[in-house]
């Protein structure tokens, strides 16, 4: 009996026909595919050359060297009339990241602080926090946009007033004014002090943990660090006779009308363009984090508590060492697809006059240039990179916060 | 906008692919029964819509104009109304068939962008318009001011190099739409709008308080405004730059949308051969010899459309200056019907 189904066994690997063959079928049809897909990219590609070619319209990235000769409002990196093509896109990409980076951090304080309070047993904490993202949440960002732009905008002092906090601080149609920090010699050892400082907090961290364990001793790990990164550069920072001094907006009531107002030099401004957007993109992204973290909370059961409590754990203690971190597990991969979003409305800027990347790149630079197939494609690769980057990092976040199997 | 702006591109991508195959647009038009014009979003005089809805102004009347040449119906187009950046790429994907929205002729956009210009149907040039209690008279005394524009268009390029030239710092912000230029000049975002002379006085129209305002004496750059259409295609090139030259040679010629069934009868040859009575002109241009004579009876002759959409009666109130006939000391000249 052995022998036969031996035999049988081995018959029927060596009779099944190739196309029979489950495993080389699969084989077969995945060449086949990606064979498709290449084919239909080389298509696309040389039809598009070849139509390109005969309507007579410019191709390739020779254009990035060419001068752009147009201003912008705001550049991170040194900007004139005469820079290329080519810095237009750095300017515009700097200009996504910094609203974007910024309106992420505010959206997320803002949505965990909303996610919590609607969460509050105090009745008129959970109802604000519920009218403001039941609001806010079903109405268009782009008419948010134009509110902040448009509407506040119209409220604030014009050129030639201003709302002023300690004299410091300025408001008007022109922007938020805000001293700017000079730094002088001798900062560089405050920077020193910082750095030293947070890789101080790391080690005392790790320490403390093994001490934990070990132990069972508790160390203000939080307290030591914040001493260690602010106090410490502080003392260094009054020890070097305080090497850095504010410049202040300058405002002038005087002379002729035009030049009334701010003059430019002076200060740090922000441009209502800038403040517009990042209000609008995080009070409307922070909705929605705000659900995310409301659903993450109550994703924990409610017999945890009650089992950290049992154990003699204060609340605090129950919300940071319990709740929060298994939390944290139901909120970072959602909390990921709010962040791309963030990024990739931003390019709503292009309504506002914000020279982001779409308003100044895919905007005025194809149409001075008209090669939109390069332009839009260069665009397109930027927020695919910038979405892939974050995506990374956040899935390195979730790696560090997820369930360890012990 | 994103949408916009993506959509367009892809839809260029695509449709470069796909539709420059047959390059007979008058072929196509002819069997789709109307022409696809593509115009601004509402500059009053050029292109706007009034409140019953139908377009009007002097861009808006080049294509009624084709429409009367190629159907013998001015009322057969189509609009899409298009922002400054959106507007080559519609034209380049053959969205549009003719595009004619105040658009500067310029040598990049002649030799780059697949597009021929059929012709100049506005003479401009490039002003600033300020508030009038800024006290300023000249635009060499606007150093140091905020400037609000149109973004993708000339005027961005004109003011930079009118302000470099004359070594005058500035800050631009640059909008997508006209009415959010308006907009943010009226709130007081900028103390100096600027976009073409003949914009301006449009525009001015949509200001809170128009009479606060002032154009200034400047004219910083040359804007020959006129139709486009794609390269490729010379049989519909020809058609409406002959459109345009018909419109010139009929007002100097004296042939109006009123007197022109009287100078069907006329002994001036070239008014015959410009009404399609003498000649094959219209058969050479692939429609009928009635191409001219449907023109001028139903959209007008070129003064008479510069005068019903921009001219001193309407509230626009531009004189003819350049853009009087060249018999009268302007630059409007056609080539003759012969």
């Amino acid at each position: 009996m052995a022998s036969i189904t031996e035999k049988s066994d081995s018959e029927d690997t060596a009779k099944v026909a190739l196309w029979n063959n489950p495993k080389a079928r699969a084989l077969v049809f995945q060449v086949l595919l990606i064979g498709l897909i290449l084919w239909s990219g080389w298509y696309m590609y040389s039809n598009l050359q070849a139509n390109l070619e005969r309507q007579n319209i410019a191709s390739g990235f020779g254009f990035l060297n060419t001068t752009a000769g147009f201003g912008i409002i705001q550049a991170l990196v040194p900007y004139s009339e005469t820079s290329t093509f080519g810095t237009v896109f750095i300017v515009g990409l700097l200009n996504t990241i910094l609203v974007s980076v910024i309106g992420i951090f505010f959206a997320t304080m803002l949505g965990f602080l909303l996610g919590i309070s609607r969460l509050s047993h105090n009745w008129v904490i959970s109802k604000l926090a519920t009218v403001y993202i039941e609001t806010l949440r079903n109405i268009p960002l782009l008419l948010q946009i134009f509110f902040w732009y448009f509407a506040v905008l119209r409220s604030v002092p014009g050129k030639r007033d201003k709302w002023s906090l300690l004299d410091s601080f300025h408001l008007n149609i022109m922007g938020f004014h805000a001293p700017k920090p000079i730094f002088e010699a001798g900062s560089s050892f405050v920077v020193y002090a910082v750095i030293a400082g947070i890789i101080a907090s790391f080690f005392i961290k790790r320490w403390s943990t093994k001490r934990q364990m070990e132990t069972g001793q508790t160390f203000p790990v939080l307290w030591t660090s914040l001493g260690l990164i602010i106090g410490i550069p502080l003392v260094v920072f009054f020890a070097m006779g305080m090497p850095m001094h504010l410049d202040y907006a300058l405002f002038k009531d005087t002379g002729s009308r035009l030049r009334q107002g701010f003059q430019a030099g002076h200060g740090m401004v922000l441009i209502p363009e800038f403040l517009a957007l990042l209000l609008a993109l995080s009070m409307y992204t922070a909705t929605f984090i705000a659900e995310i973290v409301r659903a993450g909370i109550l994703a924990v059961s409610h017999g945890q508590t009650e089992a950290a409590s049992a154990l003699g754990l204060r609340s605090g203690m129950t919300l940071r060492l319990v709740v929060i971190p298994q939390a944290l597990r139901v909120i970072i991969p959602p909390l990921t697809s709010q962040y791309l979003n963030l990024i990739k409305n931003s390019s709503l800027a292009v309504a506002i006059a914000y020279p982001d990347l779409v308003s100044v790149f895919a905007g005025t630079t194809l149409n001075q240039t008209g090669q939109a197939v390069e332009i839009i494609i260069m665009t397109m690769l930027v927020y695919l990179f910038l979405s892939l980057v974050t995506s990374m990092f956040m899935n390195w976040y979730n790696a560090h916060m997820a369930l360890v199997d012990r | 906008m994103k949408k916009i702006v993506l959509s367009t591109a892809l839809g260029a991508a695509v449709a470069v692919a796909a539709s420059t195959a047959g390059a007979a647009t008058l072929d196509d038009i002819k069997a789709k029964g109307h022409v696809q014009c593509g115009v601004s979003q509402g500059l009053p005089g050029f292109s706007n819509t009034d409140d019953k809805g139908n377009w009007t102004g002097i861009d808006v009347d080049v294509c009624r104009a084709v429409a009367a040449a190629v159907f013998g119906d001015a009322s057969k187009v189509k609009y899409t109304p298009l922002s400054a950046k959106e507007r080559f790429t519609a034209l380049q994907s053959g969205e549009i068939d003719i595009l004619s929205r105040n658009t500067t002729w310029t040598m990049t956009r002649d030799t780059t962008l697949g597009l021929n210009f059929a012709g100049v149907n506005y003479y401009d040039g490039q002003g600033f318009m300020v508030r009038k209690d800024l006290g300023v008279k000249s635009a060499l005394e606007l150093g140091g001011a905020k400037v609000c524009t149109n973004t993708g268009t000339t005027t961005e390029l004109n003011v930079a190099d009118y302000f470099r030239a004359n070594k005058l710092t500035y800050e631009i912000v640059a909008f997508e739409k006209a009415d959010e230029v308006v907009q943010a000049y009226d709130t007081g975002r900028c103390d100096v709008y600027t976009t073409d002379a003949s914009g301006l006085y449009a525009q001015r129209l949509k200001l809170a308080k128009p009479g606060d305002h002032m154009v200034l004496p400047e004219i910083i750059s040359k804007e020959p405004l006129g139709p486009v259409v794609r390269q490729g295609d010379d049989q519909w090139f020809n058609l409406v730059k002959w459109t345009l030259f018909a419109m010139i040679n009929a007002e100097e010629l004296g042939v109006t949308s009123a007197n022109i069934d009287d100078m069907k009868k006329s002994t001036n040859p070239a008014i015959k051969r410009l009404v399609g009575v003498e000649g094959n002109f219209g058969q050479n241009l692939g429609v009928s010899n009635e191409w001219a004579y449907n023109i001028v009876k139903q959209v007008g002759n070129y003064g008479e459309i510069f005068d019903a959409n921009v001219g001193p009666k309407t509230p626009l109130g531009i004189s003819r200056g350049v853009n009087a006939l060249w018999s009268k000391g302007g630059l409007q000249y056609a080539p003759p019907v012969r």
